[in-house]
């Protein structure tokens, strides 16, 4: 009796320090993520900013019927579902393509990253100058017999994109699979060597194994980079682009502008309920592979 | 103790090898290609730059100056022109620099500061709830900007930081981004350790200063050099929060080039490159290692 009494609290204790440690930051994140969040939850759900009354779900029915919502996304789930493989693949890609003892390794790796480092605004005039109508990629494209594209206006603005969004990213993902690399046990691809194992065996069954965990993680930050690669398609392409590039932050934006926070709100709502859904997931395949690998 | 291929074997990995080279040489050249060319054109003058591009960027304005479109690296004259336009002749873009400075540094050491206390936190402590903020904060991680983009204005009203550096500054420091990384690389640190300092009777703090965070500097520093980067490029936040145009950091203008600064644009660009060149050039191998860390960690 005595000794639950004690455990309690201990954990009372434990639970009260880590609140101390915490709390500088919850405050903080309270006041200018939380709060803002709660407000939006609060706008999702009110018919007017002036009326306040209170509709509950009126909003978001309004807003499933809007068409642009509904492109926008679309576009933007398919963007991020296109994205977000691509961007692990590629990545597991070059790490394992550096972990050959191939010469220059580290110089390689620099220009790799060296993407992170461009300015924004300069990253957008050269994707204008390459992908314009007269654009070297066309004149290059024309070397071989194909015909001009017009890249940012028509179905292909999405692949402009795309390769932009991986320009930027594949260094940084790349090093975070180049440890997870080094962080497998070297015993077990001895083994493997002497057993004769091919490489095609040694990869899927015991390097993508050990690298599951940084393949969630990559996952998470490339999912969070997807949506911030709108500020460079925005730079690129302005308020209304083609249809197919008009993504879900396109239409917060607009939304934004013509004042009608409640369809705002909505949207901002609908996204973060697709994240809950899409991240919880994560976290459990994580959990359910992490303790694979551990034990 | 390295076992030695046969013969056959080995022949074919030196020529598998010169062929990941050579692709990785091509795949080189495509990524550094937009910094070469940032840099290369800043030497422009700005005819030489519109007579070369004047047909991508004079569209608003009808009359172009050239039919087709040259990705031009290496200037027919080197000059300066741009620099000095840009850094002597108006002290505005100077002074913007300067705003990003002011900006985005008291951000960087702050958030990284306030999101390793919480990062100890939530790798000392788990719990329910604590599993729950944590997951929490990785979902406000996700948002995009646009989602809290009216109430976020609406509190800096309240806050009375609207169109002041804080409006910026605050928001920035408490972002949720560098707590999530953290905490990824402390759940590392062997718990013995912990346990060892606890045998040895130091207190919480005393394990968060003394064990924690010399076990993850060079997390620290790589987490510090992705924040910087991050704020470095910020558009959105100054163009709503911080509208006054002499306090908007130098990467706002970088942005809205129009036709006939081009040039401008690209000095600029390099000029605004260096800080992060410097970071990475001096942190690359914290940023290798750091960043590598936390990503094979499960959290």
């Amino acid at each position: 009796m005595n000794k639950r009494k004690e455990i309690r609290k201990k954990r009372r204790a434990d639970f009260l320090k880590s609140l101390c440690f915490l709390m500088p930051s919850l405050l903080g994140v309270g006041v200018f993520f939380i709060l803002p969040f709660g407000v939006v939850v609060y706008y999702s759900m009110i018919d007017g900013v002036a009326s306040r009354n209170f509709v509950f779900l009126d909003n978001f029915k309004k807003l499933f019927q809007n068409s642009a919502f509904r492109m926008a996304s679309i576009n933007t789930l398919k963007f991020s579902a296109m994205a977000v493989p691509l961007a692990v693949v590629l990545s597991i890609v070059l790490a394992l393509m550096l972990e050959c003892r191939i010469p220059m390794k580290s110089q390689f790796r620099t220009f790799f990253l060296s993407p992170m480092m461009v300015p924004v605004a300069s990253v957008v005039l050269i994707w204008q100058v390459l992908f314009n109508y007269n654009g070297t990629v066309n004149e290059f494209l024309m070397l071989f017999g194909a015909k001009r594209i017009d890249w940012l206006q028509s179905e292909y603005s999405m692949i402009v994109v795309l390769v932009l969004f991986l320009w930027k990213n594949l260094g940084y993902f790349m090093i975070l699979f180049m440890a997870g690399l080094a962080n497998i046990p070297k015993e077990l691809l001895e083994v493997a060597n002497v057993e004769g194992a091919s490489a095609f065996y040694k990869f899927f069954n015991i390097k993508l194994r050990y690298l599951s965990p940084t393949v969630l993680f990559v996952t998470i930050l490339s999912l969070i980079n997807s949506f911030k690669v709108f500020r460079e398609v925005y730079l690129l392409t302005g308020d209304y682009p083609y249809e197919s590039l008009y993504m879900l932050q396109h239409f917060m934006n607009n939304t934004f502008r013509s004042l009608d926070y409640q369809k705002l709100s909505a949207a901002a709502v609908v996204m973060a309920l697709v994240m809950v859904v899409l991240i919880a997931l994560l976290f459990w395949i994580e959990d359910a592979f992490g303790k694979d690998v551990e034990g | 103790m390295k076992k030695k291929h046969p013969p056959r074997r080995r022949k074919q990995h030196v020529f598998g090898r010169a062929a990941m080279f050579v692709l990785c040489l091509v795949f080189s050249v495509l990524f550094l290609l937009p910094t070469v060319l940032t840099i290369t054109n800043s030497f422009m003058s700005e005819a030489e730059i519109k007579s070369n591009y004047g047909m991508v960027f004079s569209t608003t304005e009808g009359g172009f100056v050239s039919k087709t479109v040259n990705l031009k690296f290496i200037p027919d004259k080197v000059t300066l022109q741009q620099y000095i336009t840009g850094l002597i002749k108006s002290p505005e873009y100077l002074l913007k620099l300067w705003n990003s400075i002011l900006l985005v540094v008291p951000i960087v050491i702050f958030q990284v500061a306030i999101a390793s206390v919480a990062a100890y936190s939530f790798t000392r402590w788990r719990g329910k709830i604590r599993s729950g903020i944590f997951f929490f904060y990785v979902i406000l991680m996700l948002m995009p900007y646009q989602v809290t983009l009216v109430p976020n204005y609406l509190i800096s009203e309240w806050l009375g930081i609207l169109n002041k550096p804080w409006a910026i500054i605050l928001p920035g420091i408490f972002a949720p981004f560098s707590v999530f990384l953290l905490t990824k690389f402390m759940r590392r640190i062997p718990y013995s350790l912990i346990e060892a300092a606890k045998v040895d009777g130091a207190g919480e703090w005393e394990i968060f200063t003394r064990i924690c965070l010399p076990q993850c500097r060079s997390a620290l520093y790589s987490i510090a050099i992705l924040v910087f980067i991050d704020y470095w490029n910020m558009v959105e936040q100054p163009l709503i929060l911080l509208q006054d145009s002499d306090a908007q950091p130098l990467s706002v203008f970088l942005s809205r080039v129009n036709t006939g600064e081009i040039g401008l644009a690209f000095a600029m660009a390099t000029v605004y490159m260096i800080p992060s060149l410097l970071l990475f050039l001096h942190g690359e191998e914290y940023l290798v290692e750091g960043i590598a860390n936390s990503g094979s960690v499960k959290g």
